[in-house]
């Protein structure tokens, strides 16, 4: 008898079934949907106590705004936090990837993981792909031997750095950068600094905007301030746009009544069995 | 496009499905049921929306299978993006917008993603389609927060039809799902067949 339909079982990684029909498409002059990027302006600091981190909110999908406030800093463990320009998706599946990767490592080796780990695995990764997973990132975290702080490039290298910037919007954010830092720097003055640089590529970047985001990490504990700053602020709306119910004209109506299920748990007091 | 209301979601989308230029029918379901309570709406190349929903579906019931239970919205968008992000070199064509209320909660949830899995969610509402830009002004002007189930209908279904007539491959009908905690109501609209 025929085969009956292949079943297919997700099995990870990369599967490049598409590719020669998705060009043959694109000869054939077929516009395809842009992805979103995150033209982006991230910033990264070493003060006196550990790391600041921060991000811009703003995904652009060619010049259109996508999403006025996504999350750029990811969490890679719970002090290593990673901040990503580049392609969205790829910024959030590479970080993912790394994640679940670093947190199989610690449970193996039972340590804090530590942020050069995560550097190497990010390399590592980027590098197999020769850039075309577009994800430039600054990496951050405090470990036992004291607060680190990389930026990772698509391409696959690394900069050790006590400052970094990256994204479109990385040549505003530095100019501050380079105006202001100082090493040994106190808390404040560290989150004062790394808020000025991410409004810096804000207001002069096209591709950043809306608000600030900030995550302080120290040895005991980290902070993640999410929307530390509303830059932006959305306009006060002046009249309401309601319409009349009815309206709009429809032609059928279907209703689907959907039955709830009813669970009934009932906790009774019972005497322990300790014989 | 999906829209979030006062416990309640909806999710609309247009019934073209043409070549170009060329219309080939009027009456193209680009919103699927993923579960009682649970939407996806997949625009973009009709073979793609076919064969990701399909895919999705098995997969979805497996997960139903394996845990032996329905789906959280959450969770199913990030199956989603990982279907699309394994064909990140060679995607498909879809761009989808996902609506749906939390199984055991009843919180509302709507997100949508970009063709290779971003996933993108929000507290108001998420466009995607031909029309993207047009439909962005819409519901920018015309969506508040906590909107009873009926304005819901009227606020989305106008939004949705004042962006497609302004849009000369989308159109020709319309479907409106509204998602509300004990009944699905869906609605196809009268609107321009041209």
């Amino acid at each position: 008898m025929a085969s009956t339909v292949a079943v297919e079982l997700p099995h990870g990684g990369f599967s490049f079934d598409n590719c020669k029909r998705n060009a043959l498409l694109e000869d054939k002059g077929f516009k395809a949907p842009k992805a979103y990027k995150t033209g982006t302006t991230i910033a990264g600091i070493i003060f006196k106590d550990g790391v600041v981190l921060g991000a811009d909110t703003r995904a652009t999908e060619d010049t259109v705004v996508a999403d006025k406030n996504c999350e750029k800093i990811h969490y890679i463990s719970s002090n290593i936090y990673c901040c990503g320009a580049g392609t969205a998706a790829d910024t959030e599946m590479t970080t993912q990837m790394i994640a679940s990767k670093l947190e199989l490592h610690r449970l193996e080796t039972s340590r804090k993981p530590r942020v050069c780990t995560a550097n190497r695995l990010l390399k590592q990764m980027l590098y197999r792909y020769h850039g075309y997973i577009s994800a430039a990132l600054v990496l951050g975290g405090v470990d036992s031997t004291g607060p680190h702080l990389y930026s990772v490039w698509p391409h696959g290298s690394t900069d050790k750095l006590p400052y970094v910037t990256m994204g479109s919007g990385s040549l505003a954010a530095m100019a501050v950068f380079e105006d202001r830092f100082k090493p040994e720097m106190e808390r404040e003055e560290a989150m004062k600094l790394v808020q000025d640089a991410i409004r810096a590529g804000i207001f002069n970047d096209l591709g950043s905007g809306s608000n600030v985001d900030l995550c302080i990490i120290t040895k005991d504990k980290t902070d993640y301030l999410r929307t530390y700053q509303e830059a932006n602020l959305k306009g006060v709306r002046q009249g309401t746009y309601r319409y009349k119910r009815g309206t709009s004209a429809v032609l059928k109506t279907e209703v689907k009544k959907i039955v709830l299920e009813v669970i009934d748990t009932q906790v009774k007091p019972q005497a322990m069995d300790t014989d | 496009m999906a829209m979030k209301g006062k416990d309640c979601v909806a999710i609309a989308a247009d019934r073209r499905f043409g070549v170009q230029a060329q219309t080939v029918s009027m009456d193209f379901d680009k919103i699927f049921e993923m579960g009682p309570h649970l939407y996806i709406g997949l625009p973009g190349l009709a073979t793609d929306v076919q064969t990701v929903s399909q895919r999705l579906n098995f997969r979805l019931k497996m997960y139903e299978l394996r845990e032996n239970r329905k789906i959280k919205p959450k969770t199913f968008m990030s199956m989603v993006s990982n279907l699309l992000y394994e064909r990140r070199f060679g995607p498909y064509f879809v761009e989808p917008v996902i609506a749906g209320l939390d199984p055991k909660t009843f919180q509302p949830f709507i997100a949508s993603m970009d063709l290779i899995g971003c996933p993108m969610i929000t507290d108001d509402f998420v466009v995607s389609g031909t029309c993207s830009e047009q439909m962005y002004g819409m519901c920018e002007s015309l969506w508040e927060p906590n909107l009873e189930p009926e304005d819901l209908f009227e606020t989305i279904s106008q939004a949705l039809m004042n962006a497609f007539d302004r849009d000369a491959v989308s159109g020709w009908g319309a479907v409106v799902y509204i998602i509300e905690k004990d009944k699905v109501t869906k609605r196809l609209l009268k609107t321009r067949m041209d």
